[in-house]
């Protein structure tokens, strides 16, 4: 069940990171990285609990500034965008939160309504309903609408998540552990759908995970970071033909104990 | 002693941070109303129970604690006109207020808190909704506009209390009651109500939205805003009824 129907584009890099460090306090967590995202791309990120997988996709997003470097996606420097200009950046990237981060005092409705509304102000109570209820059933989960999130299972609060950043038709998508507590078969689920989604809606993905199936099912690039740098990069096969002992735990944990 | 020093300029440095972006979110559109609408609801007529049966207890029991001074002096017709003064310019802003930093302060605290733990807080930043407007904004607003309105209510409330502890020793009729009340009661009376009521609902509102949203990650930080809210607006409501008394004593 791998990727199929990809259409990489090479030449346009929709997110270059360019040089960045990170730190909190004396913990250095990024270390004068790179990486590019081309656009048609699924990118996952690989490492250790504590490396800064997280604080990547944060730098990437605007929510954290980074202490150096450079963050361009789509064709804008993230740490030198005022608050409104990063705003409209924002809406082209949709982020997957590792707890989906669903508002827990609204229905389902509510939440995928909720940057709709605050975004596309001039569309109509029909057209509204008509995008929420679209994006509900690409998901799969279009019984679940009028329910509230603690009514909701993990992985349907998964693709809920994932239906709510939707909504906006981002070009890109980070998604912070996307199968992290979830079930096999749910795992299996929410990779479906990643791969869906980039077939359906074109976008380019950043994938953070520890989850080594799921990473091989969606990935068309991995990268690990290991210390604070990308250590390594290619694809999944070229990544786990080592021997280095940074690496090979990882593999023999998820594929053979 | 001189890490402390800075971090406690660093605090304040923070507060006014907060507070400049409050005032310039406030006067620059989208508002949303409707969610200010749903705050009042919340602030407002879900804190009606409590209030009510507070005002009417500080009433009742204040005028039954006062009766027996008055009486040394066979002063007990004066108790309509004494209680009024009490109630309207001190009792009904500061039980209000403090009720207030209870119920709604600890709301407001673990409410955001918990929303920044789960990362709510970053999710509407990253689908394009300014959280500062929609999170703060609105319960500042909500709490500066309905603790004035609930410390009316308590006011009534308190005196209606007031009335119901006379009679139960004097014949009084409620017209009499609320003639001589009314006959003492001044603008300056009313004016120093409104004003710390008003100051009183923006400072609780603005304590406990500073904390819950700037509070630490984890579920620890989500009890310990709740109680830094109760505690920052109830100590904050009493330094300000402090400056406020001699402020008005200027002017009387």
């Amino acid at each position: 069940m791998q990727r199929k129907n990809v259409y990489i584009n090479h030449e346009d890099c929709v997110i270059d990171v360019k040089d960045v460090s990170k730190s909190f306090g004396n913990l250095h967590v990024l270390k004068h990285v790179n990486l590019k995202l081309y656009n048609g791309e699924n990118l996952v990120v690989l490492g250790r609990s504590g490396t800064g997988k997280s604080v990547l996709i944060k730098l990437i997003s605007g929510l954290l500034k980074p202490d150096a470097g450079e963050i361009n996606v789509l064709g804008s420097v993230v740490n030198h965008l005022n608050e409104k200009a990063l705003r409209a950046l924002r809406l082209r990237i949709g982020f997957s939160f590792q707890n989906s981060a669903l508002y827990d005092s609204m229905t389902v409705r509510e939440n995928l309504e909720f940057p709709l509304v605050r975004n596309k102000r001039n569309l109509t109570r029909s057209e509204i309903n008509r995008e929420v209820e679209e994006v509900l059933e690409g998901v799969g989960l279009s019984q679940t609408i009028n329910q509230m999130p603690s009514e909701l299972s993990g992985g349907q609060k998964k693709r809920i998540g994932i239906a709510r950043t939707l909504i906006l038709r981002p070009d890109i998508m980070l998604y912070d552990e996307p199968t992290a507590g979830l079930d096999p078969i749910t795992c299996l689920d929410i990779n479906s759908l990643i791969n869906d989604v980039q077939d359906r809606y074109k976008t380019s993905s950043i994938i953070i995970t520890h989850d080594l199936a799921c990473a091989k099912m969606i990935s068309d690039r991995v990268v690990m970071l290991l210390e604070g740098k990308f250590e390594r990069q290619g694809t999944f096969d070229e990544i786990f033909s080592t021997d280095d002992p940074r690496v090979k735990p990882f593999y023999d944990y998820n594929f053979i104990v | 002693m001189g890490k402390k020093f800075s971090n406690l300029l660093l605090e304040f440095a923070q507060l006014h941070r907060f507070l400049m972006r409050f005032f310039r979110e406030l006067v620059t559109p989208p508002f949303e109303f409707k969610e200010f609408v749903r705050q009042c609801y919340e602030i407002g007529w879900r804190s009606f129970p409590l209030i009510s049966l507070t005002g009417f207890i500080v009433g009742f029991v204040f005028t039954k604690q006062s009766r027996p001074s008055l009486e040394e002096f066979g002063a007990t017709s004066w108790l309509p006109a004494m209680i009024s003064i009490a109630i309207v310019r001190a009792l009904a802003p500061l039980v209000t207020a403090l009720i207030a930093s209870g119920k709604v302060g600890s709301q407001i605290g673990a409410e955001l808190s918990s929303m920044n733990v789960t990362e709510q807080i970053d999710a509407m930043e990253v689908s394009g909704t300014n959280p500062h407007k929609y999170l703060i904004v609105t319960r500042i607003l909500a709490t500066t506009t309905m603790i004035p309105i609930l410390t009316f209510y308590v006011a009534g409330i308190g005196l209606f209390g007031g009335y119901l502890s006379i009679i139960a020793n004097d014949e009084l009729s409620i017209l009499s009651f609320f003639t001589q009340v009314f006959d003492k009661i001044g603008f300056v009376d009313v004016f120093a109500m409104v004003l710390r009521s008003v100051v009183f609902g923006f400072t609780i509102g603005f304590v406990s939205t500073y904390i819950g949203y700037n509070s630490t990650k984890g579920t620890e930080g989500v009890g310990k805003a709740a109680n830094g809210a109760v505690v920052a607006s109830m100590f904050a409501v009493f330094i300000e009824e402090l400056l406020i008394v001699q402020i008005l004593s200027l002017f009387s």
